[in-house]
């Protein structure tokens, strides 16, 4: 068990096996979002309530909850790094923060959308998921900016991964916060007690989506762990001997 | 869609636009961190 860990992480290893699994998360991912996509667009009756704005879950959802993810993965990766010291881990969690902050704008756009033809407003400062989900962004920009200002990489490694850690107290925070403070965002809709609170037809689409979404951001994310695989490893024989070997393909 | 479908589709277009610069934005890095390290390979001969 351990030996099979120990040979995924090594980078040359983990270098050549996320080049295979790339295309294959990122073809199924797509499939899924185009299934999810056109289901939840077309096929899902509207609500009888918010009627067709309620289509904006499909993206919005799978969203939020990647952002969260990746904020998981990054202080996962940062808590492993720090403790073990396994480049890897590092390399893992430099490379999910952007990404984490990119889906933490779109939940926090798509949400602002969703919220103004719904609340009747695009911004609740006083809403505890919205302002905790911000805070969320801000905490994946100190820890690139963190990462930028340093230009050792092990010290870098280190600074932030101190941050990242500190910085997941949040995200039990959002995602309890619409149970533990009044809000104006709904409760939740698909883990809760007694079941999903949404009719199969809307239902199937959206864990289409949500699982579309956890595959093309699985691609994106070892493409960008590949690439700082390679950038820490550069002065390495492996690298040197592959790029001889294989000029100019990159991919 | 009705009066919603200018909500609906901007989400989803916004969408598509944030894994399209994830994409871009991620190969794009790739290729310069790849490039940056076949020009030093190379000037050194392939001998470190």
């Amino acid at each position: 068990m351990w030996n099979l860990l120990y040979r995924l992480a090594s980078p040359p290893h983990f270098y050549k096996l996320a080049a295979g699994m790339i295309p294959w998360f990122a073809v199924s991912g797509l499939l899924a979002v185009a299934y999810g996509a056109y289901a939840g667009l077309f096929i899902a009756p509207p609500d009888y309530q918010q009627g067709d704005a309620f289509r904006i879950i499909y993206v919005h959802v799978p969203s939020a909850y990647l952002s969260m993810m990746a904020y998981v993965i990054m202080a996962t990766g940062a808590g492993i790094g720090l403790i073990w010291r396994m480049k890897l881990a590092h390399a893992v969690a430099a490379a999910a923060a952007p990404l984490g902050a990119w889906f933490t704008f779109l939940a926090l756009v798509t949400g602002s959308i969703w919220g103004r033809p719904m609340w009747g407003t695009w911004w609740e400062w006083g809403d505890p998921r919205l302002t905790s989900e911000l805070v969320m962004l801000f905490l994946y920009f100190g820890y690139i900016a963190l990462r930028g200002a340093i230009d050792d990489t092990a010290k870098a490694d280190r600074a932030s991964a101190v941050l990242a850690l500190v910085g997941a107290v949040n995200v039990p925070i959002i995602h309890f916060s619409v149970e533990w403070w009044s809000s104006l965002h709904q409760g939740p809709t698909l883990i809760r007690e007694g079941g999903p609170a949404i009719d199969s037809a809307m239902l199937y689409p959206l864990l289409a989506m949500i699982l579309g979404f956890t595959l093309l951001f699985g691609a994106l994310l070892l493409r960008r762990v590949r690439t700082e695989v390679l950038y820490r490893e550069r002065r390495t024989k492996w690298v040197r001997e592959m790029i001889l070997s294989t000029p100019g393909n990159y991919l | 869609m009705g009066a919603y479908g200018a909500y609906v589709w901007s989400c989803f277009v916004l969408t598509a636009i944030v894994f399209l610069i994830c994409e871009w934005r991620a190969r794009r890095r790739q290729r310069q961190v790849y490039r940056d390290i076949e020009v030093r390979v190379k000037a050194l001969g392939g001998c470190q």
